[in-house]
């Protein structure tokens, strides 16, 4: 299952940090943060529920970056 | 602006002013400190928060690290040799300065783009007890009659019943000459109604309509990178560390050596270089402008009607060295026209008549030519015992005559012998009633009148190579080939034929350039997705072309492709002049400051200044020049 949220973060560094970081969440099979349109597309992993899979990725991508935002 | 600029912008100015009034006042020592830790903490709190952070949290070498140590350093100096904290609060201030222009310049390119992009209908006007109700687009079923009222956009793509108007089109195409369409015609979501009110029975949903296709299609662009956006993120996580290293080694070596040898160590002098270091290596300018540039040229090309998939695909563009089009529907029309009606003993209309109804059941693109040519309705029931000689010709009865049509060769095998049939080439159809020549009917498929232009075009772009793939037979790929100024041509292609030619001339590119494929996405679907890139010309609509091609020309015009590669070169000359421009000030200002003969004002030009010449040469990508 693949799914673009809305997200809100300052620069483009920040941004390739949230990608690294929620690629290492379980659950997500591959993720893509696009800075300039401020998109996060996650690819899913068969099966698991979506929005617990967001919070972990929220959470890791609030470590490397503390005003993130995802909208999910 | 929004909240968040606002409130950095009033700390900068707040900061300066205070900065202003400190430097006035004769405090000295201690005080003198706690009075400059003021504006610096009104300027950077957030930074050294962030940093603190980002060290709890395992994230060490981030800007926000090296500003914070550089800043913190500069004050520890200043603090022991001799009071300066003016550049501590000068590097902080700078830099926040440098963090809101950016952040600015992308929020506008950004505004820019989602205007451009603003396509997205809000409503559908369905009737519902004799009233207009306006409903969620993604909740109008496929087959309901929709109103569009003058001024509104097209929410959901269908077939007029009801009214005639004009459409401007230029949120798709880019191109701003309206369009007429009456009862009957197809129209595209996304376009804007003009002159009349419309009755639309939709013919998709929401989702498959042209306009949610389109923006999806947008939004996800960015996701396919192109290579010198994967270089600068692997650049960044090899290149801080290093620097950081370095500028600890400028800190430690030099001291040490001067120990060695006798000499005083001079600590300050070197730990304030290796500060000045930190500010001068920050990587902002290069991280942030080459993204920049991309979703810029991604952005001015959509607002030419030029849709592409992705950086990666704005990249290859510029590195296309041989360009391969479909004939039909790219460079030619791809609709047969009656060019000239020659009868033999009746009249014109009546020689088309009789042909129009021979062809009434046919979906030969000459027999829609002859039907569109005639242009009224047939009555189907008037024409009987119609029959398809595949490739030469239909006889059929219509009205109690026998009708024959077709090639010279099948007119001659039906009329009788002594009447000669003179040879006019390819696309002639010559019609006989009652076994009797009773004229004939020239057919072209036109070429479009960029066409050869498009050619001489590429040509000064730097292609080298162009060629032609048709299904056609020789005669007529070729003459097409002749006057649009094709470098090789290859003709009588089955579908699966064009594939396997585009391979090959693939394998023979190799190592030299990219191959691109235009089409219309009528039937070439698979070249176009064998391609390294292909091109899908007129693609309104068809959704084969869109789910197949790397970038979209959303109208038939030859010349976009021109624009296109344009369009690509000059974000990929963007993006190496910034590279470039960016790594040699950076490297510059860091052996500078190495060697003494630069200070901490000195390193943050290289920082933010950089980075804001750099932003504004990216932002340029977005504007396209017109023709």
């Amino acid at each position: 299952m693949k799914k673009s949220y809305k997200i809100e973060v300052d620069c483009a560094n920040c941004a390739a940090k949230m990608e690294t970081a929620a690629s290492k969440v379980e659950g997500v099979k591959a993720v893509s943060v696009n800075f300039m349109t401020l998109k996060m597309a996650v690819e899913f992993d068969e099966g698991v529920e979506e929005s617990a899979v967001m919070k972990k990725v929220l959470k890791v991508c609030r470590k490397v970056e503390s005003d993130c935002e995802i909208y999910f | 602006m929004n909240r968040k600029q606002k409130k950095i912008l009033a700390r900068i100015i707040l900061a300066a002013l205070l900065v202003a009034v400190i430097s006035f006042l004769p405090a000295e020592g201690i005080p003198k400190l706690l009075l400059f830790l003021v504006p610096y903490l009104v300027i950077g709190y957030d930074i050294l928060i962030k940093a603190a952070r980002g060290i709890i949290n395992g994230q060490v070498f981030d800007e926000n690290f090296l500003m914070a140590i550089a800043t913190v350093g500069a004050l520890i100096i200043g603090a022991l040799n001799g009071g300066d904290y003016l550049e501590a609060v000068a590097v902080m201030l700078f830099y926040q300065t440098g963090e809101l222009f950016q952040s600015y310049a992308v929020g506008k390119s950004r505004k820019n783009i989602s205007q451009l992009m603003d396509i997205r209908p809000d409503y559908a006007n369905l009737e519902c007890d004799g009233r207009l109700v306006k409903t969620d687009p993604d909740e109008v079923a496929v087959g309901s009659t929709i109103y569009v009222k003058v001024g509104e956009r097209i929410p959901i793509d269908g077939i007029i019943t009801e009214g005639s108007t004009e459409l401007n089109t230029s949120a798709l195409t880019g191109e701003s000459m309206p369009r007429s369409v009456t009862v009957g015609d197809s129209v595209i979501s996304g376009c804007v109604n003009m002159s009349g009110a419309i009755k639309v029975k939709t013919t998709k949903a929401f989702g498959e309509s042209t306009v949610a296709r389109i923006l999806d299609l947008v939004e996800n662009a960015g996701s396919r990178k192109s290579r010198p956006e994967g270089f600068i993120s692997k650049f960044a996580r090899v290149y801080t560390p290093t620097v950081c290293a370095l500028a600890l080694a400028l800190m430690v070596f030099p001291p040490v050596i001067s120990i060695i040898l006798g000499d005083s160590p001079e600590f300050f002098v070197w730990i304030y270089r290796g500060l000045s270091f930190l500010v001068a290596s920050c990587p902002c300018a290069l991280v942030i402008s080459i993204p920049l540039t991309f979703f810029g040229g991604l952005g001015g090309a959509s607002k030419a009607g030029i849709l592409i998939k992705g950086s990666n695909y704005l990249e290859m563009l510029s590195k296309t060295d041989t360009v391969v089009f479909d004939k039909t529907g790219t460079l030619t029309e791809g609709e047969f026209k009656v060019t000239e009606i020659c009868p033999l003993g009746i009249e014109k209309r009546e020689l088309l008549r009789y042909a129009a109804y021979a062809e009434s059941a046919s979906t030969h693109p000459i027999a829609n030519g002859i039907r569109r040519a005639y242009g009224e309705e047939i009555d189907r029931s008037r024409v009987r015992n119609i029959s398809e000689h595949s490739g030469n010709g239909v006889t059929a009865e219509v009205d109690g005559v026998s009708v024959a049509l077709g090639k010279r060769a099948f007119i001659e095998s039906v009329i009788s012998s002594e009447q000669r049939v003179e040879e006019l080439g390819e696309n002639a159809v010559f019609l006989a009633l009652d076994q009797s020549l009773a004229g004939y009917i020239l057919l072209e498929d036109a070429i479009k009148k960029n066409s050869a232009l498009t050619l001489k075009a590429l040509k000064k772009e730097g292609i080298s190579r162009t060629v032609m793939l048709s299904g056609d037979n020789r005669k007529v790929a070729e003459r097409v080939a002749d006057s649009v100024g094709i470098d090789t041509v290859y003709s009588e292609l089955m579908p699966d034929g064009k594939v396997e030619m585009i391979e090959k001339i693939i394998s023979t590119e190799k190592g030299r350039g990219k191959v691109a494929f235009v089409g219309d996405g009528i039937n070439d679907a698979p070249v176009l997705s064998r391609a390294d890139i292909g091109i899908a010309m007129g693609a309104m609509g068809s959704d084969a072309a869109i789910e197949a091609a790397d970038v979209i020309l959303m109208d038939d015009d030859p010349l976009k492709i021109v624009k296109a590669m344009r369009i690509s070169k000059k974000a990929l000359r963007i993006v190496y002049e910034n590279i470039i421009f960016s790594i040699a000030v950076k490297v510059l200002a860091l052996i500078l400051v190495a060697l003494g003969a630069a200070d901490m004002w000195i390193a943050i030009f290289a920082d933010v200044g950089v980075m804001i010449i750099a932003v504004l040469n990216a932002i340029r990508a977005l504007f396209v020049k017109g023709e």
